[in-house]
């Protein structure tokens, strides 16, 4: 069930544009991650060319979010090797630190701090400059409300200004767990431009929303114990297959 | 501005700012400015250490049954006092970091991360002060030592040097247990014994300060070793830090 990515990169017109570009902006060989005795990634192996898009699928606990923290050099593999943007990682973590923006189920935002101290805090920490803040809470629509305590926002505005934060650096990889949840459609169409395909920017995404996923990747791994059981196009992978992921 | 202006004006910002990572100065900076906001918006950690201090005091006015302290007495209970009220500002130091995303946070973006030991140290080392403020007066009503006004100079100086040990121990224990399950216990457990040399010169230094017909320049060389102490402390820690944030 398995392809060779190759034969997907050479297949698939879209991803042969990106190819041409950069090839590899992420590589894992044989990756393996335990936590404790339980193995959460199993030998898994892929690449994805710069600008491409890698849809995650999987149930619960098949290490989506394991492999997304992986590749955010916020966990160390235990075994094989993780390169990003060239960069071997865990050891070269710091050369991509900046490189990469990461959203996961956490909006990593103080709660008591407003929207716009939030990112001037993340601003500081990435070296970007106050204007750059402007930009991105109007961005994400969160500008009148940016002094607002993150406390006192719905759950959808948290969200809003997560992805404020992941791109306030300017990211080249984007690490998206789950973009989406919490937004209402409005809210998912302002950040389109920011994290979706009309970012031009090379992205790992989960979701539980195996069709939403399908339609914004160039490639698609499913996650099954930790291994690939499905690696290659959207077109390759059927809604019986996907049914059967997520039994 | 539309919403498709405001994300096409932030992408276009984005890559003609090219982030800068900031120094390990500059990066502490941030992060104690941070953390000065959040106590000053909730006062959850000062307030504390100031209420516990002085319940202390109290509670040895009434169980000392005496109501003036000399000399080793008097030294004993305001170590002690301001020790553990460290402890309560030490557990709390990384709360907010482990609760709501911090450390994620700070981990991906590309900078020292000595820079969050300096950061928090200097924060205990700001909270212990405003405590002492608070603190001193009510030792002066509740414990009455001999010539505290002559010897407030002396006392300033052996506070401020404890305060560093406090600060520079209770950060890297706090480092420490805030990814274990029991952090609440194991700093007091690996804190205290830890803290007791600079508990020692604290209290045989000031000692000398409170007795009726002592010195009223602080003895040298209880100065000395507990500035050599900081010393070590805070190199040791400067140098282990980053390992304690790895996972």
């Amino acid at each position: 069930m398995v392809h060779a990515l190759t034969h997907v990169v050479y297949t698939t017109p879209r991803l042969v544009r990106v190819r041409s570009a950069c090839v590899g902006a992420i590589e894992l060989t044989g990756l393996t991650r335990r936590f404790g005795e339980r193995l959460v990634l199993n030998g898994l192996s892929l690449s994805v060319p710069a600008g491409a898009s890698l849809a995650v699928l999987g149930r619960n606990g098949a290490g989506k979010t394991t492999l997304l923290r992986v590749l955010a050099t916020l966990l160390a593999p235990h075994a094989g090797n993780v390169s990003v943007l060239g960069e071997e990682l865990p050891r070269r973590g710091w050369a991509v630190r900046g490189r990469l923006g990461f959203l996961g189920h956490e909006p990593l935002l103080y709660r008591e701090l407003s929207g716009r101290e939030n990112l001037s805090y993340h601003a500081r920490l990435h070296g970007v400059g106050p204007q750059r803040v402007e930009q991105v809470l109007a961005a994400v629509g969160m500008a009148r409300r940016g002094d607002d305590p993150v406390r006192s926002l719905s759950r959808g505005m948290v969200q809003r200004l997560a992805v404020a934060r992941a791109v306030l650096h300017a990211p080249e990889i984007l690490l998206l767990d789950e973009p989406r949840s919490n937004l209402d459609p409005a809210g998912s169409e302002l950040i389109e431009g920011l994290i979706g395909r009309p970012a031009g920017l090379t992205r790992v995404l989960t979701s539980h929303d195996p069709e939403a996923a399908l339609a914004e990747a160039d490639l698609v791994l499913a996650l099954e114990g930790g291994r690939a059981a499905y690696l290659g196009a959207p077109e390759g992978i059927d809604a019986a297959q996907i049914k059967e992921l997520y039994r | 501005m539309s919403g498709a202006t405001e994300v096409e004006t932030a992408s276009a910002g984005a890559s003609a700012d090219t982030p800068r990572p900031p120094g390990t100065l500059a990066t502490a900076a941030a992060i104690l400015r941070k953390d000065l906001t959040v106590e000053l918006r909730t006062f959850e950690t000062v307030p504390a250490m100031a209420i516990f201090t002085v319940a202390t005091f109290v509670i040895f006015h009434f169980g000392l049954q005496r109501d003036t302290l000399s000399g080793q007495l008097a030294a004993g209970v305001l170590a002690v006092s301001l020790l553990f009220a460290a402890i309560l500002g030490t557990n709390r130091l990384f709360v907010a970091e482990r609760e709501q995303g911090g450390f994620d946070g700070f981990l991906l973006a590309p900078v020292d991360r000595s820079a969050m030991f300096l950061a928090k140290a200097a924060a205990l080392f700001l909270y212990m002060a405003v405590l002492e403020l608070v603190a001193v007066p009510a030792f002066a009503l509740f414990a009455g030592p001999p010539r505290l006004g002559s010897a407030l100079g002396g006392l300033v100086l052996f506070l401020a040097l404890a305060d560093i040990a406090f600060a520079v121990i209770g950060t890297l224990v706090s480092a420490l247990a805030v990814h274990t399950r029991a952090r609440d216990l194991i700093g007091p457990i690996i804190g205290l014994p830890l803290q007791i040399p600079a508990l020692i010169c604290f209290a045989l230094g000031t000692g000398h300060l409170f007795t009726l017909h002592g010195s009223q320049t602080p003895p040298g060389e209880w100065l000395l070793i507990l500035g050599l102490y900081d010393v070590v402390n805070a190199l040791l820690a400067y140098a282990v830090f980053d390992f304690l944030l790895e996972e």
